[in-house]
């Protein structure tokens, strides 16, 4: 972009709406036209869908326990995955635990980008003693390992989805709130934000039109690669027994409760891992199709 | 560099104190009494008040604070509830057992992911690339607690070729380099390498595309210099990046391990915590969540000064 063009204009090209918009579409065009983030897609699609109309889909009741029915083998002709350990159909606690596992895996990125998406903006777009007080604090946990971080908070506070979603979204402000203030601080410096700002433009407006399209990019490519670490990590609280609490559903308990029964029907303690393996996996793809789609130098 | 190692250092001090602070809070955070786990059912009032000023509980939280710190830097980190010792001497042989298994695993993690990456990185943009990095992805993206178990599943049960857990008849005190001892490393390490070796295998393959894209190539390969030579100058100009993201994700891997431990009933730190946890020993989980996070803070610190100093282009402000 030519620096010498902007410093007089007092519409900034990259501000302008149509601009932003059209960014969008050509990165949507791209991810459309890329196979292996469609197939990603596809295979979410029906995990989320599988969830959603869990009630109409699964074959047994999810709760329902039986002794006679304990550790059936995978491939049977009532239980299609066989049953767990309490004699509960695998199939449809895998197509049930999908809520827990996505809804636990999901929110902490979602508040986290909210949260600290706004901490880094105005750390980087105030900057001094503001940035200072806020980034410092996040430099704090930031030198906590995240899993150490999650598992601590976790532990004190006790088993429960409301904590382990407190937890996640503690450890993925930090490194939310470093990418966006990273990128607010160049914006501050841009010519373009000088310029609006010469032409007696608000502070608000400023951070409106200028800051935040320019921040979101880089945010949400990192919220997507937060994803699949999110649901690996809050299926692996469940898996410590400091997440999500028995009888529920969840992947990640799942795996902890069958553990037990590891010697006895192997394949059936290992399945339920097959479902966050999977998931992470999509996710992970699609972030990286998303990163390439956003890489305008390609 | 003496000025830059100088200031690095004490820009570290206020991050331990915050560590700290953080640590502290830990137990103030908790539901119910932090107190409820050593106050016998049915005390009298006297004697909970007696016991909480015995712990120090009845004074302000900066008070409180203030002393904790005193006493952890000359090395009392309390005493654990449960087993009636001091914290310190649970907590070592723990993190010398997790230092042990983390090692080994980013020894792992590091020629794994350095094979995977150097491939892709020479062959970028080609369908072998695509590959390495889907490979690469997969590491990420597993949950390295499942991978552990289909380990025991496959090579424990199944084939009966390695231990499933533990560290040996002997326990930690006898771990030593035979094989003996060995065998009980495989597994876990092995599971705990695969997030280092694909983020590893990425940093490496990032590395080595993007100097090999730089003019000083085409100088070496005009001058005639066998295809081996000049590999040498791609991996002493890649070796900096790579050592650092090694150095930082065998921090990741001290408190990353805790789901590995518990599969493998490792009896690191990870252990130890998730004990800690369950029995509610609070001055356990706060001295072994400072320990490990201090241990984290010290090999952040130690990275970052051998980066600048193998590699000198780094002048940071």
């Amino acid at each position: 972009m030519s620096h010498i063009a902007l410093a007089g204009s007092a519409a900034p090209p990259k501000g302008r709406r149509p601009a932003t918009r059209s960014f969008w579409r050509n990165v949507l065009r791209r991810l459309m036209r890329d196979p292996v983030t469609m197939t990603c897609l596809a295979i979410l699609a029906l995990i989320v869908l599988a969830a959603i109309f869990a009630p109409l889909i699964a074959p047994h009741d999810p709760y329902r326990t039986s002794m006679a029915r304990r550790l059936i083998a995978p491939g049977d002709a009532r239980y299609w995955l066989g049953t767990d350990e309490l004699g509960r159909d695998l199939l449809s606690r895998l197509i049930y635990g999908g809520r827990l596992a996505l809804f636990t895996g999901f929110t902490p990125v979602l508040l986290a980008t909210v949260i600290g998406g706004f901490l880094g903006i105005v750390a980087g777009y105030v900057g001094g003693a503001v940035n200072m007080a806020i980034m410092r604090v996040i430099d704090i946990f930031y030198a906590f390992p995240s899993v150490l971080l999650a598992v601590a908070i976790s532990g004190v506070l006790g088993a429960g989805i409301g904590n382990t979603i407190f937890s996640l979204t503690l450890v993925f402000i930090p490194p939310m709130a470093r990418v966006a203030e990273s990128v607010a601080t160049q914006m501050r410096a841009q010519d373009f934000v000088e310029a609006a700002r010469a032409t007696g433009a608000s502070g608000w407006r400023i951070v409106s039109a200028h800051v935040v399209p320019n921040v979101t990019g880089p945010i949400l490519s990192y919220a997507s690669s937060l994803i699949s670490v999110s649901i690996v990590l809050a299926s692996g609280l469940s898996f410590l027994g400091l997440g999500i609490t028995p009888p529920e559903p969840e992947w990640g308990l799942m795996l902890n409760t069958l553990r037990q029964a590891i010697y006895v029907a192997p394949v059936n303690a290992v399945i339920p891992g097959v479902m966050i393996f999977v998931t992470s996996m999509c996710f992970n793809l699609m972030s990286d199709g998303l990163r390439t789609a956003m890489d305008v130098k390609q | 560099m003496f000025v830059y190692v100088l200031r690095r250092i004490v820009y570290t001090v206020p991050i331990a104190l915050g560590v700290s602070i953080v640590c502290f809070a830990l137990i103030h955070l908790a539901p119910g009494d932090p107190l409820s786990a050593v106050i016998p059912e049915g005390a009298s009032p006297e004697a909970i008040a007696q016991i909480r000023a015995a712990y120090g509980f009845d004074q302000p939280l900066p008070v409180q604070y203030v002393k904790w710190l005193g006493h952890v830097l000359t090395g009392d980190f309390g005493t654990s509830i449960m087993t009636r010792r001091p914290v310190l001497s649970e907590v070592a042989p723990a993190i010398v057992n997790t230092l042990t298994l983390a090692t080994a695993a980013i020894l792992f993690g590091f020629v794994l992911g350095c094979l995977l990456g150097v491939a892709a990185g020479y062959l970028a943009g080609k369908p072998a690339d695509r590959v390495v990095t889907a490979v690469s992805i997969t590491g990420v993206s597993i949950p390295h607690y499942w991978l552990g178990m289909v380990l025991i599943v496959i090579f424990a049960v199944n084939l009966n070729l390695l231990p499933a857990t533990g560290m040996g008849e002997g326990g930690s005190g006898s771990f030593g380099l035979g094989w003996d001892s060995l065998q009980y490393l495989v597994l876990p390490a092995l599971t705990l390498s695969v997030i280092p070796a694909g983020i590893i295998a990425r940093s490496v393959r990032g590395t080595i595309a993007e100097v090999r894209k730089q003019e000083f190539m085409q100088t070496l390969y005009a001058k005639g210099l066998p295809a081996r030579r000049v590999f040498l100058h791609v991996v002493k100009n890649a070796l900096p990046a790579v050592l650092a993201v090694m150095g930082l994700q065998l921090a990741q891997l001290l408190g990353g391990s805790i789901l590995v431990e518990t599969v493998f009933s490792w009896p690191g730190t990870g252990f130890l915590l998730n004990n800690a946890i369950f029995t509610r020993d609070l001055p356990m989980l706060q001295g072994t969540i400072l320990v490990l996070a201090m241990f984290f803070v010290l090999i952040n610190l130690l990275v970052d000064i051998l980066q600048t100093a193998v590699d000198p282009r780094i002048k940071r402000a």
